[in-house]
């Protein structure tokens, strides 16, 4: 006697499965660029006072136009003039006396558009990538990546502290409501 | 001689699909792990802008994503066509991110939370404005750890 289950309907039925998974799946894991917020603190706080040659700072008006360190700056320059800012191989007096002393301050207006503000914010951490890139190969021979050892990357990094402290935006260009 | 001859009146063998199911089963399973359900549909226009600094995401269930940009134009009657915030499947102001915010972290277990992270998928074409805002939201409600989306530059 042939007693043997059919199991020729579970073919389908595990179709059926997959199709629906196939359909709500989304397999593209989501990427970008990450921050850390800072705290938020009710009381005001105290001024802390630097020194200029310390402070590299980049404004975005709501026409999508840099400034940066008082002078106007297109995107595709910024991160050169980050990197020589930070790093300053020439030991000028007006760049950051030590890189680990420089600190990025970026302010925008509540009318620049998010994908200027993204492709600034992008450049200034490539610029920092870039030195963190260099240093590590210069120490350890490897480009810098997420895969190394953290102590090797806290070498790298505590040289080329990434420090930039964003300012509340100003609210010129705003859309109307 | 007969051995030989025995085969020809037969004709083709029907192909066992017995295998079929645990092939099937197999794919299954794989889309099973490999999958999150897409929970909300996006009501926004939402081309987030390109970059070269990405980082992955790699823990899908710890990602928390408000969409902001504006309202595609079926829903633009309603709301209107200045950009909004969308949390979860629905419009919603600024204010109600910290609720959005603790709905969220009340669902994943507590020595995972300080890795969630909230994606912030923005249009390009958005002002800040509405960024900042939001920005300052997530400040006030402890959700520090922040992602702006964006797209590979090729």
């Amino acid at each position: 006697m042939d007693n043997e289950l059919n199991a020729s309907s579970m073919a389908d039925i595990a179709f059926l499965l997959l199709v629906f998974f196939l359909v709500t799946t989304t397999m593209n894991p989501d990427t970008g660029i990450t921050v850390k917020l800072p705290p938020w603190s009710e009381d005001d706080q105290e001024e802390v006072k630097l020194n200029k040659r310390n402070v590299f700072a980049v404004l975005v008006n709501a026409n999508n136009e840099l400034l940066v360190r008082g002078e106007p700056e297109e995107v595709g320059s910024l991160r050169e003039r980050a990197k020589e800012f930070i790093a300053n191989p020439n030991h000028r007096e007006d760049l950051a006396e030590v890189p680990n002393k420089a600190i990025i301050s970026l302010k925008n207006d509540r009318g620049t558009k998010y994908e200027t503000y993204l492709m600034v914010y992008n450049e200034l951490k490539a610029a920092y990538r870039e030195l963190w890139d260099a240093e590590c190969q210069r120490l350890y021979g490897v480009p810098y990546s997420d895969d190394l050892s953290i102590e090797k990357k806290k070498a790298v990094r505590s040289k080329y502290p990434f420090i930039l402290s964003e300012a509340e935006p100003s609210a010129y260009g705003e859309e109307e409501k | 001689m007969s051995k030989f001859k025995k085969k020809t009146d037969k004709g083709l063998p029907a192909v066992s699909t017995a295998s079929l199911p645990d092939i099937v089963f197999m794919l299954l399973f794989f889309f099973m792990v490999a999958t999150k359900m897409r929970d909300s549909s996006i009501m926004v226009k939402n081309v987030v802008p390109e970059a070269t600094e990405l980082v992955k995401l790699e823990h899908k269930n710890l990602v928390n994503t408000i969409y902001i940009g504006k309202p595609l134009p079926q829903y633009a009657a309603v709301y209107g066509t200045a950009p909004q915030v969308q949390l979860g499947d629905k419009f919603a102001s600024t204010d109600e991110i910290p609720f959005f915010i603790e709905k969220f972290k009340a669902k994943i277990p507590e020595p995972q939370r300080p890795m969630i992270f909230t994606s912030l998928k923005v249009d390009g074409e958005v002002t800040m404005g509405i960024v900042s805002d939001v920005k300052t939201e997530l400040r006030k409600s402890g959700q520090l750890k922040l992602n702006y989306s964006a797209k590979r530059k090729h």
